[in-house]
């Protein structure tokens, strides 16, 4: 993890400093942060030299670039038509009842937040849904035990490491 | 029943070919009026769903007098019940680059994008390669031309061509007036040539193989073949390439559960046809003398029995209150206006002919609204309502 500064001003070395680099210099800061804080926004503004609100204006149109704190892992289920025919809902209670968040929610060590989205794209292989940019199809609630596990293993592993 | 366009399978976009580099040295070293041509004789129409002439579309953009040109790849596949595009972009990331390189020599570009969704985030590392190894070939055959990826972050208006060059300058993604057309000015106020992605793929064999053979392809208007996503009550969902024209009783035989009671041709934004519609119903675009035609981007869902058509409309007219960009009236307001009316005649709180009212509503939407988003609302919304009257109601 990077200081959010330096993070900023090396996106701006690799994208430019244009107006056109705007978006891609947020996703970068999302992909770390996993969130849009206000100082962030403003920082990529004064490094942009464009109006704060201009980058806010931009951010949040976006439904991938979140403005409030979100969890190390955004669940996204997909909730269009053919995932919600093959059982969206079986799939939302099971990441709840194993997480113990509701939709909109992160867990309180930080570690998931739970979202709704529209169409990913994987109808074929509904229902499906990404985590981060991590994409699971054909989901049962028993897979999203071992999907969900897996994530949970991992930052046990990564806190062992530190140790 | 209309029997005449039985499903004609189709093998060339997914088609294993290693010849990239011979179909582009081959083509660069034709005249671009000559490509230009081969694509107008081809009657290849974009496949993203508007159905535009591609040939045409370059021809414009060739025509233009600019020292800055662009090409531009839409991979933004929003429609729900498409995914043919990832699929293309995944398997034969080739073809598409070659397509996009041709057509930035036939129109004088030196710069070529691929705007990609950002739920398709993860097809990123693999494309890069693919542009590198790309980008190599062209620096040896002396073509100068480079290709880059654009993320989207989860808009689906940013589908509709202008919205996705504001994006790109790193606006909001709200669609601008047309005209003027992006062919005269489009990304950073440069002729642009923006294709759908199985477009390109469609004219890597055109080139390949000459506009003939996809010309005998298809019907009349509607030539050559279509990817077609398959997804819903289907016992083999998946992308299958067919010809163009075969009529939807037939594609309902071959993809159906036995028990399909209605199927959306070209996603939310599309329309829904009853199984008494099946057979006058062809899947291509508009100009068939017999029956209705339908255009489509690809997306096939289907529905049997057991489904509630009020779901089904509940479940869109969220999509589109979702995404609507807001920038204008008609559809900022009507797709949250039909939603809450379908919901207060659900509950009884409004008798059934405020129906009617919402039909009125969705056609001035069809009418007024500033891009296709708002004007295609009314698609569905007609079409699920005036078939299923009653499932709305009870």
């Amino acid at each position: 993890m990077k200081p959010i500064i330096d993070l900023i001003k090396e996106l701006a070395d690799t994208h430019g400093r244009n107006r056109e680099s705007l978006l891609p210099i947020l996703q970068g800061v999302v992909e770390q942060e996993r969130y849009l804080s206000e100082y962030s926004m403003i920082e990529i503004a004064r490094e942009l030299d464009i109006p704060a609100t201009e980058v806010y204006g931009t951010a949040t149109f976006y439904s991938f670039l979140d403005y409030r704190k979100m969890g190390k892992n955004i669940i996204r289920v997909c909730k269009t038509i053919t995932c919600a025919m093959k059982g969206e809902m079986q799939i939302l209670l099971a990441i709840e009842d194993m997480l113990k968040i509701k939709v909109g929610e992160t867990t309180p060590d930080g570690l998931f937040t739970l979202l709704r989205t529209n169409c990913l794209g994987l109808c074929h292989k509904a229902p499906a849904m990404l985590v981060n940019s991590e994409v699971y199809t054909d989901l049962t609630p028993e897979k999203i035990r071992e999907i969900l596990t897996m994530y949970i293993n991992k930052k046990e592993e990564e806190l062992n490491h530190v140790n | 029943m209309s029997t005449s366009y039985l499903l004609k399978r189709a093998d060339f976009i997914f088609k294993n070919e290693n010849d990239w580099e011979e179909v582009l040295s081959k083509s660069i070293s034709r005249p671009p009026h000559e490509l230009i041509n081969e694509l107008i004789s081809s009657e290849l129409k974009g496949r993203g769903g508007a159905g535009f002439p591609t040939g045409l579309k370059w021809k414009v953009a060739a025509e233009v007098k600019s020292n800055v040109k662009y090409v531009i790849c839409n991979a933004d596949e929003g429609e729900p019940g498409t995914f043919k595009d990832r699929e293309i972009l995944s398997k034969v990331p080739f073809k598409v680059l070659t397509a996009i390189a041709i057509c930035g020599y036939v129109i004088g570009a030196k710069e070529g994008f691929i705007y990609l969704r950002g739920e398709y985030t993860f097809l990123k590392p693999e494309l890069l390669k693919a542009i590198k190894e790309f980008e190599y070939y062209c620096k040896e055959i002396g073509l100068d031309f480079t290709i880059k990826i654009f993320i989207g972050s989860g808009a689906y208006i940013c589908g509709e061509e202008t919205a996705l060059f504001e994006s790109m300058e790193g606006k909001r993604g709200e669609p601008r007036n047309k005209p003027p057309y992006p062919t005269i000015s489009g990304y950073m106020s440069k002729p642009t040539v923006i294709n759908n992605v199985e477009t390109l793929a469609h004219t890597y064999t055109i080139f390949k193989y000459g506009s003939k053979r996809f010309y005998d392809l298809g019907v009349q208007y509607s030539r050559g073949t279509k990817l077609f996503s398959v997804s819903g009550d289907t016992p083999k969902p998946g992308i299958y390439e067919l010809e163009l024209g075969m009529s939807l009783a037939d594609f309902v035989e071959e993809f159906g559960d036995d028990d399909t009671k209605a199927v959306q041709v070209g996603g939310a934004s599309g329309f829904l046809v009853p199984r008494k519609r099946f057979a006058e119903t062809n899947i291509g675009f508009q100009g068939k003398l017999v029956g209705i035609s339908l255009p489509t981007g690809g997306s096939m869902m289907l529905f049997n029995s057991s489904r509630s058509m009020y779901n089904v409309l509940d479940n869109y007219l969220n999509f589109f209150a979702e995404e609507s960009c807001g920038q204008c009236t008609p559809c900022r307001v009507g797709c949250q206006q039909l939603l809450r009316g379908i919901k207060a005649v659900k509950r009884g709180e409004k008798n059934a002919q405020y129906l009617d009212k919402l039909l009125h509503l969705a056609e001035t939407m069809q009418i007024t609204a500033k891009c296709g988003l708002g004007q295609s609302v009314a698609n569905s919304f007609s079409s699920i309502v005036e078939n299923f009257r009653e499932e709305m109601i009870y």
